[in-house]
């Protein structure tokens, strides 16, 4: 309805495999960027950026990661919270040890100690696999939060037994800590998820991400054809970790400004599984869905009653707001169980055949 | 070597020093292991009838039991609150069979699963809503259930052990052997075994997959209420509950997901060697390490055992 792509002929191979490989779908994300980029920055208030779009984009990165693992390797892991922490814990860590160096350096450089880690917890993975390997990784999960709470070293003896963001500046604009503008900080988020994003839908179509792909769709067949399956599998764990920790980093440093232990819990964890599976499996795009659906959904239900003035009991507003989230995850998964992205998928397929049905 | 000491002889001295303490700590992992075996003894009836990987168990117990006290609580009286929440729980099983289940047929089992964490969260919100978030005192004496504590003299001390894990333990065992016999020797039991085997099979010779559903969620949930009395009796009724599933997943990996000896047998292994580890060596690492420990047992025998200690053979095939 909005384009035809008729004309648009590939004569090349390089062509045929570019990411966007119709001239309107590129114009589209120049504009979705220039949007992001230009346009929000200047017209959003202070709050839309730092409680709705600063935790989407973050969360989004963190969906990105565990699709990645989940959606297209195939190993479910319930271990994300984790693994953000370790990229919390660790960028802070840098951060005392190096303060003159540049925090965007080190958001980036702690993703590779959370990648460490997240390959040492993934070995199980090379034994066991589906549910039994989805607990293994909680154990993961269990013990990296007891290690937060237990390990001293981690938080710098504070007394509070928190991480307390200093601030930090590149080109003397404060990027981290109060001073720093939700501004800015959307800014430096935003640049970082878009990279990071750019590099996994390359990485996923080529020779790694096609690797992963044959070892979830069936990885004894993988194996036959002469994939090794510990390399393949623990890289997926890596970098999917490496994801997860930029994010967490990311999480502490550019929106929370403080976190303890208790960011990083099981519950962070399990809502980082429901962005991925909402927005749909093996989907990048979808995990930005994911991210903004689990994230907008109780900032939506919270106003719902305002606007339309009925006054509830503060409590009870919680407790619907549960109930509408649990029915709303049923409702979604039963529509379309391959998540939003699908729903994407066929929106743009009935807009592109409209006004004919096929 | 200090360390090494502390590890490897030092408990063990403790252990000889005070047979007492080591029978007593014993006991209660063994407690605790029947209350986790009860969960996980949900799950697998649901894993085994219906393949789904029911996260939704541990707010199962929490919702019968706060069911039960709550109707308690607006007078009725307690064998009467008891058959209703029974009632409750066919109501939920036949919903969730209804709602959930029927429409997500064939498919994949992280769907599936991702559905009970949607049936989680309705179930909390409800339960709040209609019972209050407050912790509630299990009626426990009002249903016959014993109290206080049986002190035992024996290798020169005292073991006590309450009433109500004795209760509890009694009563585990009945549920087992009831649910074994069940499956074993009548029809329905035959039927559900046929449809854990193969639900293609199972249709085919005229098996109705959704009445065996129902059933399995309702057998799930008076599994849940059991526990939530028996728990419930322990401590308070609260949401607190809820954590205790998380609990009961390194028993089912440990006994296998298809395995009914396998979630008695592997929640008495967490149990007693989460409280042993705890009494023993936890001083050395700093309190806390039950959170994890038992994940990290259950790794240890997974490593050995992929498919948990009586699992099905896992057979691939391409």
């Amino acid at each position: 309805m909005f384009y035809r792509e008729a004309g648009q002929f590939k004569t090349s191979y390089s062509a045929d495999e570019s990411v966007f490989p119709i001239l309107q779908d590129r114009i589209g994300i120049a504009v979705i960027l220039g949007l992001a980029f230009v346009v929000i920055p200047l017209t959003a208030t202070s709050f839309t950026l730092s409680s709705v779009l600063i935790p989407v984009l973050i969360f989004s990165l963190a969906a990105i990661g565990l699709n990645l693992l989940t959606g297209y390797t195939g190993l479910l892991s319930l271990g994300t919270g984790g693994f953000m922490g370790v990229g919390a814990y660790a960028c802070y860590k840098l951060t005392s040890l190096f303060p003159n160096a540049n925090i965007i350096v080190l958001i980036l450089a702690s993703g590779f100690f959370s990648a460490g880690i997240g390959a040492v917890f993934g070995l199980p993975s090379l034994r066991i696999k589906g549910f039994y390997l989805a607990v293994a990784t909680l154990a993961s999960q269990f013990f990296l939060s007891w290690c937060f709470v237990r390990v001293p070293w981690l938080v710098n003896y504070n007394v509070s037994n928190a991480i307390e963001v200093p601030t930090r500046t590149m080109f003397d604009i404060p990027i981290t800590g109060p001073n720093a503008t939700p501004m800015t900080r959307y800014l430096v988020v935003l640049s970082i998820v878009v990279g990071m994003t750019w590099l996994a839908s390359n990485l996923l179509r080529g020779r790694i991400g096609r690797t992963w792909m044959a070892v979830r769709d069936m990885d004894i067949a993988a194996e036959l054809i002469g994939i090794r399956l510990y390399r393949t599998k623990l890289l997926a764990f890596a970098v999917s970790s490496f994801y997860c920790g930029v994010a967490g980093a990311m999480m502490v440093f550019l929106w929370l400004g403080a976190a303890e232990a208790d960011s990083f819990n099981i519950n962070q964890s399990f809502l980082i599984l429901f962005m991925v599976i909402i927005g749909g499996l093996g989907s990048l795009i979808g995990s930005f869905f994911g991210a903004a659906f689990i994230w907008g959904l109780p900032i939506v239900l919270k106003m719902l009653p305002e606007f339309f003035g009925v006054k509830i009991h503060a409590a009870t507003v919680e407790h619907l707001q549960f109930m509408t989230l649990g029915a709303l995850i049923i409702f979604f998964l039963v529509v379309e169980p391959h998540g939003l992205a699908r729903l994407w998928q066929i929106g743009k397929q009935k807009l592109r055949v409209w006004p004919f049905p096929y | 070597m200090d360390i090494l000491y502390k590890i490897f002889i030092d408990p063990f001295v403790q252990m000889g020093g005070a047979p007492d303490l080591l029978v007593q700590t014993l006991w209660e992992g063994l407690v605790g292991g029947v209350l986790y075996a009860l969960i996980a003894l949900g799950f697998v009836l649901i894993f085994k009838a219906s393949g789904v990987f029911n996260f939704a168990q541990g707010i199962m117990v929490v919702f019968a039991a706060l069911t039960l006290v709550g109707l308690h609580e607006h007078g009725v009286p307690a064998y009467v609150a008891l058959a209703l929440t029974i009632a409750v729980m066919f109501g939920l099983a036949f919903t969730i069979e209804r709602l959930v289940l029927r429409p997500l047929v064939n498919q994949p089992d992280i769907i599936l699963f991702m559905a009970t964490f949607g049936m989680t969260y309705f179930l909390i919100g409800l339960g709040e809503l209609v019972f209050g978030g407050n912790p509630k005192i299990m009626i426990a004496s009002e249903l016959g259930l014993p109290r206080g504590a049986i002190e035992i003299k024996m290798l020169g001390g005292f073991v006590s052990l309450q009433k109500i894990d004795i209760a509890a333990a009694i009563i585990a065992s009945i549920m087992v052997t009831v649910l074994a016999i069940f499956f074993q020797k009548t029809r329905i039991g035959r039927a559900l075994r046929a449809v854990a085997d193969s639900h293609k099979a199972a249709l085919s010779v005229g098996i109705s997959l959704e009445q065996i559903w129902v059933i399995v969620w309702f057998a799930a949930g008076i599994v849940a209420l059991a526990t939530g009395i028996m728990w419930g009796a322990r401590s308070d009724v609260s949401f607190a509950l809820e954590i205790i599933a998380l609990k009961a997943l390194p028993v089912l990996i440990l006994g296998g997901f298809t395995s009914i000896p396998g979630a008695i047998v592997g929640g008495v292994i967490i149990g007693v060697g989460e409280k042993l580890g705890e009494f023993y060596w936890g001083p050395l690492l700093g309190s806390g390490i039950e959170s994890w420990l038992a994940y990290v047992i259950a790794l240890i025998f997974l490593l050995f055992r992929p498919q948990g200690l009586f699992g099905e053979r896992i057979i691939e095939r391409i």
